[in-house]
């Protein structure tokens, strides 16, 4: 496993077994290139985190990958497989889910319908054979077996006959996580898991992130929080302004002070000292100065 | 006419032939709107194709009934796929202008007196429901009951509609029970969430906007079939904004919801109707002219149905049959 963290190309080298692997994959949006990967893969049955700061084009990123959004170019397979022009819901088919960073529960379906949502290859999602109900309940069990079984995992099973809508945002998060389990996917990508979760579930949540990884699935997930990062990924890559710019081991990754200073920031985790502070007031002030007197200007 | 007509007027209009044809209507704009979330503001194309293709098959083409009904059936699924295609990858309010336009699109063009030898220009088609009537079955001197008196053909549009309604709404139950409906209420919901997880959304939303769509030129063919006429002024957008109001006060995404909705919509609207046509008529009238002359009075039914309306949204906006715990949860 390459261990190198310095932001060139030979980082980005090849994995032993990649599940995933992208090349060249650019997104504009007007004049901003949004997205600007030249190479990047996932290896299979570990947890890959992707980082970088606001605005670093992750969500964008992770909408290319699944089909939720077009590329201006590249190319991308998933179990050697081509997923350029794939629209989102066969991506989700070959075993590749996503879930959103702003959760998407089905609020007005129980708990229990979000979570048989998920189940594939239903024969009672077809029309015809809808109106029989002797054709699928038999299935239908099955998946409410599933279901359950997962709702309990998450701590949800007693929220199983609530509105979806009624859950609270870390309920939700756990909800969406469970749900795509229902799929039984290979590879699932988390879009920030931990955001607006308190600290208490965030701990749990992450115990959910590695109990997937060890039956046996394959973990791609967005996150800005370092520490969350480092207990629990087992291989990191930092984007910053579209690019990939490092990656590797979550030690090394982090213990790279150009990428912390870059692109998490010089005071990250740290409390702001007084000086630092009026530093920062003062290059605002600059800054906000110097944009009034470009619109006078103009 | 007595006080007793008042009330009697208003129950025969309110399960009389009218109520059926909003009733089906709003059945097949529940489909969209309550379950699957389509803003379909067209309904009236749908049901305006239905009954045309009835009408000009048989008056103008001289077709049996049969054939024309189906093909009435048909053009509705040709109408949706026209429609649905090129709006339901896009965002919902695409599909909403593309209803609304097409559905006044149509019906001037069906209006139009260029195609006055097919259509009829604004007189549209009538006295095409011969094959209808030989169908009857019921006693020709008409039906009198409870005080109430149907006309022998009314009464038998009553019958075949009510029992088509009842129908449709069992097989809108068993859909909606079914992982189908599940589907279509969670595109409601979010449709990206029902993409992630491996649902081919834009096919549901063609299957409801199909449905739906046959469903309303149903309630189009009643109203041909009932009226002995379809015109373009039966199927102007008020006639969509009377259905959408029908499903609201049901309660939308309730199988009951358009057959609740529609009793109660013309029970009101003709009660008002006669309520104040009764008021302000007569050599001396209850209110006098100088407050309200008659001609003022049948205006006074949509201004107490819109009142009647807003205090339904704002007491009961579930309408009806609906749950106003699902209300309360906020969608995003």
């Amino acid at each position: 496993m390459p261990t190198d963290t310095q932001p060139s190309s030979d980082t980005q080298s090849k994995k032993s077994d990649s599940i995933l692997v992208a090349d060249g994959v650019t997104r504009k949006f007007g004049g901003l290139t949004a997205v600007d990967v030249e190479h990047f893969e996932i290896q299979r049955g570990k947890i890959t985190a992707l980082i970088g700061p606001n605005g670093a084009g992750k969500t964008t990123f992770f909408n290319l990958l699944t089909g939720f959004d077009e590329p201006d170019s590249g190319e991308w397979t998933f179990n050697g497989q081509s997923l350029h022009g794939v629209p989102p819901y066969k991506v989700a088919r070959k075993g590749m889910v996503r879930t959103f960073q702003l959760t998407k529960v089905l609020s007005r379906l129980k708990v229990i319908e979000n979570m048989r949502l998920g189940a594939t290859g239903q024969r009672g999602e077809k029309f015809f054979p809808s109106l029989f109900k002797g054709l699928w309940s038999g299935q239908e069990k099955e998946n409410t077996d599933r279901a359950m079984d997962l709702l309990a995992r998450f701590k949800l099973d007693a929220k199983a006959d609530d509105f979806a809508g009624s859950l609270s945002g870390g309920q939700r998060k756990l909800l969406e996580m469970a749900r795509a389990l229902m799929v039984d996917p290979e590879l699932i990508m988390l879009d920030e898991p931990m955001a607006g979760v308190n600290p208490a579930l965030k701990q749990s949540l992450l115990g959910h992130v590695k109990s997937l990884r060890d039956e046996g699935r394959t973990v791609l997930f967005v996150e800005h929080d370092m520490d969350m990062v480092r207990d629990i990924s087992d291989w990191v890559v930092v984007m910053a302004q579209g690019k990939i710019v490092a990656e590797g081991p979550p030690d090394t990754v982090m213990a790279n002070q150009a990428v912390i200073d870059a692109y998490l920031g010089a005071h990250h985790d740290a409390a702001l000292t007084h000086e630092t502070e009026e530093e920062i007031l003062a290059a605002a002030e600059a800054e906000l100065e110097a944009e009034a007197e470009a619109e006078e200007n103009s | 006419m007595e006080w007793s007509g008042v009330l009697s007027g208003a129950i025969e209009q309110g399960i009389g032939p009218s109520a059926i044809i909003y009733c089906l209507a709003a059945i097949g704009l529940n489909i969209h709107f309550g379950y699957t979330g389509l803003l379909n503001f067209g309904q009236a194309a749908f049901m305006m194709v239905g009954g045309y293709a009835l009408g000009s098959l048989i008056q103008t083409w001289g077709w049996p009934l049969f054939p024309s009904l189906v093909v009435g059936l048909l053009m509705a699924v040709v109408l949706a796929l026209v429609l649905g295609v090129p709006t339901l990858r896009l965002r919902a309010d695409y599909l909403a202008i593309a209803t609304i336009a097409a559905a006044e699109a149509i019906r001037q063009v069906l209006g139009s007196a260029a195609l006055n030898d097919e259509f009829g220009g604004q007189d549209g088609r009538y006295g095409f429901v011969d094959g209808m009537r030989s169908l009857n079955f019921v006693p020709s001197g008409g039906v009198h009951f409870l005080g109430l008196d149907f006309r022998s053909y009314d009464f038998f549009i009553m019958i075949v509609g009510w029992t088509l309604a009842l129908l449709l709404c069992g097989f809108v139950y068993l859909l909606m029970r079914s992982p189908w409906g599940r589907v279509l209420k969670s595109i409601r919901e979010d449709e990206d969430a029902v993409r992630s997880l491996g649902k081919n959304v834009y096919s549901y939303k063609m299957q409801a906007l199909v449905l739906g769509g046959v469903i309303g030129a149903l309630a189009g063919i009643m109203s041909g079939l009932a009226t002995s006429n379809v015109a373009p002024s039966d199927f102007a957008t008020d006639t969509t904004f009377f259905t959408y109001t029908v499903l609201l006060i049901g309660g939308a995404a309730r199988v009951f919801g358009p057959v609740a909705g529609a009793l109660i919509f013309w029970f009101f609207i003709s009660g008002l109707d006669l309520f104040f046509d009764k008021m302000t008529s007569g050599a001396n009238p209850t209110i006098p002219a100088s407050i309200m002359t008659d001609d003022q009075a049948s205006l006074m039914r949509l201004i107490f149905l819109g009142l009647i309306l807003m205090l339904i949204m704002i007491y009961r906006p579930q309408g009806i049959f609906g749950d106003r715990r699902e209300l309360a949860i906020d969608a995003h």
